[in-house]
């Protein structure tokens, strides 16, 4: 263990103090921690709306207004697409840990990381706008015509969706630079812990798919400003067209959110259960594969537009194709834990609440893709809970996993185990019983984005409301569990959980540049020596 | 934030290791900017692909009625060549001025900023005839969309808004021909170039002000190459621009 762990020396939490000091800071900790606090606020914002969509469907009459409802929901989708998923993992997790994992005093871009940061501030601004001004209520996706000739406060909110993506776009790039150039001595792309490959392939999707949705939305305000008929259909404009533009970003998108999900699991998969990773290459390899194969995919949400039945074939198929990557990682991460001395805890509890819930959303992705049961499924709540398994149960319980793990390192402080553990088991029972009840009610043909729905749905609406509210609860237990460690927990030690990367080799809290001295990568990240080798040469 | 080490040198950022590393990612953050600047104008190049698709008598027809000024098309695209060569000229005493300040990097230095105002002064011709190419336009209403009042090529125009497609003179409506949606996409794709113009002579003379300042020598020029790069983008992006939209039949 290094000697900066037993210093007794200002860190990076210390080290300045005073509103101004955060918010000018350039040190790309501090810039996670911000990121965490702004984006689990949004979170809040976000996850209020879906309370308020779940309590409007706790029974068939409706309560709000069809109009209100269309903005709850589209309230809900576009706050937590844009503003918490997107950057929920890479902006915070990652902003914190990219430099310290590679052993790097900070990110290649330090002020453009800032910048980003601040960007994204600015957008969510005009977010708030325009909830202040009314909302929205084109749904998240503000496909043509309705986005571009009716629908509300519009403009505020691509213009929200625009600039944050260039905040996207400036933190992708800064990590792929910080990743290529700022390596440790020793640190070869073997060496490379998974997150960091999680990271690299997710930044690439940022940088390469990002600009499209915002020339996308540039098109759609100069279409509602100026009418300019690309668009619209009444001017001689093609709105499917919009609809390419749009998924060509948005499904890439949703590997923005979930590979660095991916990465964490990775990392705690191995460090929890004491046993190198099973299968490195393949769920590196893996892991750019998706971030490639995700780029060909995007038709997959338009078999009912119109697109012609040659394309969707194609795009069914290459869909499939996606499928085999992720099985590779859920596949290796159960052969890690397999004859693992696995540690009952918070962290691995919802690491394997993650396994379960993102191998329930992938294996329903495959009716989804397939064109003839699509052609029932679309459009129902057998959608709304596969993309809420993937998308919210994967990223959330990813980043809950992330957040736990590096709690110590990012706090300094301890967790209470004793209370983390029940409620995650809690967490996990309430997520299953928001979202199972709604695959049974899509199936059964409850269409999404109804105020109002037919009494036969109302068993599983109910369920669905009642589990929502208390995973919200279980939600705020997290809260209280992490916020209560800064006041009571104990001292965390530099390496609590005996990892292996260079994270841990660093002071906790870290000191404001990280290391004194550069750190050189001798041995690989998961090169974990708990299991007894003699176990090992004996098996041989 | 200073250096630790007292010997670095001021523009050597304490978290790299060395200048070369420094300058390395510079320039690799800079490529993936420009793959990031491409795939944004790849959207507009797909919406100029299906529209062309949808309206390929259009395009051509606006050639034969010599809607567009291939003359300053052509002048507009060798004044960014031109400027591309300044540019890259720039680059190079650039990378010639010696770290020691000597009657060798003032020489260079003052080329530098000689070449870099040449450049933002080409940029600003394309800018100017530019903007004397749009206001013909707005003058004679060949503007994008609903704003389209061209009265030798009129659109009909029903009485909720939509545009069904161009009038002929035998009084047919033709919903093939929509010279509207062709201003359209000739003012936002040109428009968003012009932009980038905009923010090139921006940064071009920004840099002139660093040189001035001394800033730059062998050692730290990644900023001048980075713009360089970035206004051969503009650049490549213009020589695709000036066909596909002036001389397509």
């Amino acid at each position: 263990m290094n000697a900066d762990a037993t210093h007794d020396e200002s860190n990076y939490l210390n080290a300045t103090s005073g509103f101004k000091s955060w918010f000018w800071s350039v040190d790309h900790k501090r810039l996670g921690i911000m990121y965490l606090a702004t984006i689990l606020s949004f979170f809040l914002i976000g996850g209020s709306f879906a309370m308020l969509v779940r309590y409007e469907l706790l029974d068939a009459a409706p309560t709000l207004s069809a109009s209100n409802y269309n903005k709850a929901f589209t309230l809900h989708g576009a706050i937590m697409v844009f503003l918490v998923l997107v950057p929920a993992i890479p902006a915070s997790l990652g902003n914190f840990l990219i430099p310290l994992m590679l052993g790097a005093k900070d990110v290649a871009f330090p002020k453009l990381n800032r910048l980003s940061f601040h960007i994204y501030l600015f957008g969510a601004f005009f977010f708030v706008t325009t909830l202040v001004l009314g909302g929205v209520d084109t749904g998240w996706t503000f496909y043509t015509p309705y986005s571009s000739k009716y629908g509300t406060n519009v403009i505020t909110a691509l213009s929200g969706a625009f600039i944050l993506g260039f905040s996207s776009i400036l933190t992708g790039l800064n990590f792929v630079v910080t990743i290529h150039k700022m390596r440790a001595p020793g640190m070869t792309w073997t060496k490379l812990p998974l997150f960091l490959w999680a990271m690299y392939a997710t930044s690439l999707i940022q940088i390469l798919a990002t600009p499209v949705i915002a020339v996308t939305l540039v098109l759609l305000m100069v279409e509602r400003f100026l009418g300019i008929g690309i668009f619209d259909p009444a001017l001689g404009g093609d709105p499917v067209l919009f609809q390419h533009f749009f998924w060509f970003y948005s499904h890439p998108v949703v590997y923005v959110m979930i590979l660095p999900a991916f990465g964490v699991i990775s990392e705690t998969v191995t460090i929890h259960s004491r046993k190198h990773i099973f299968g490195y290459t393949a769920i590196a390899a893996s892991t750019l594969s998706i971030a490639a194969v995700g780029f060909l995919v995007w038709g997959h949400h338009m078999f009912l537009s119109g697109q012609s039945e040659t394309m969707g074939a194609i795009f069914s198929f290459i869909t499939f194709g996606v499928a085999v990557p992720t099985a590779i990682k859920v596949c290796s991460w159960i052969a890690t834990l397999y004859k693992g001395k696995i540690r009952w805890n918070t962290v691995m509890m919802y690491t394997l609440g993650f396994l379960w819930i993102f191998t329930i959303g992938g294996l329903t992705g495959l009716p989804l893709a397939t064109l003839s049961t699509d052609v029932h499924l679309h459009d129902t709540y057998f959608v709304v809970a596969h993309f809420h398994y993937t998308m919210m149960g994967g990223v959330l319980f990813a980043l809950i996993t992330g957040m736990y793990h590096w709690w110590p390192k990012m706090t300094g402080r301890m967790f209470s185990e004793k209370a983390g553990v029940p409620i995650a088991i809690f967490a996990f029972v309430a997520y299953n019983l928001t979202f199972i009840p709604q695959f049974i009610a899509g199936h059964r043909g409850m269409p999404r984005r109804y105020h109002e729905y037919l009494p036969q749905f109302e068993e599983m609406m109910q369920l669905s409301s009642i589990g929502s509210f208390l995973f919200g609860l279980s939600l705020f237990c997290v809260l209280f569990n992490l916020i209560h460690s800064l006041v009571k927990g104990e001292k965390a030690p530099a390496n609590p959980w005996d990892g292996l990367s260079l994270e841990w080799e660093t002071a906790t809290p870290p000191i404001e540049h990280n290391f004194h001295d550069q750190p050189i990568c001798t041995v690989g990240p998961y090169e974990f020596d708990d299991i007894d080798v003699k176990d090992r040469v004996a098996a041989k | 934030m200073s250096s630790e080490n007292a010997d670095q040198k001021p523009y050597h950022a304490f978290f790299f290791h060395t200048m070369d590393q420094q300058n390395s990612s510079h320039k690799l953050g800079m490529w993936a900017f420009l793959a990031q600047e491409l795939l944004f104008f790849s959207g507009l190049f797909m919406a100029y692909i299906v529209m062309r698709y949808w309206y390929a008598d259009t395009f051509t027809e606006v050639q034969e009625r010599n809607l567009l000024s291939i003359p300053m098309g052509f002048v507009n695209t060798l004044v960014l060549l031109t400027s591309s060569l300044t540019m890259a000229l720039a680059v190079r005493e650039a990378q010639l001025i010696p770290v020691v300040e000597n009657e060798e990097s003032k020489k260079h230095r003052a080329k530098l900023i000689k070449l870099l105002l040449w450049t933002a002064g080409l940029a600003c011709v394309f800018l100017v005839i530019k903007y004397f190419e749009y206001s013909h336009k707005i003058h004679v209403g060949t503007l994008p969309g609903t704003f389209y009042s061209f009265a030798e090529w009129p659109v009909f125009t029903g009485s909720d808004g939509t545009i069904l497609g161009a009038i002929r003179p035998n009084g047919t409506i033709d919903v093939n021909s929509a010279p509207h949606i062709f201003f359209s996409l000739y003012f936002v794709i040109t428009g968003t170039h012009g932009l980038h113009v905009v923010i090139g002579v921006g940064v071009i003379l920004w840099l002139a002000l660093r040189a001035k300042r001394g800033e730059f020598n062998s050692e730290y020029h990644a900023a001048v190459e980075n713009v360089g790069l970035y206004w051969h983008l503009v650049d490549l992006i213009w020589i695709f621009v000036f066909p596909l939209m002036y001389l397509v039949a």
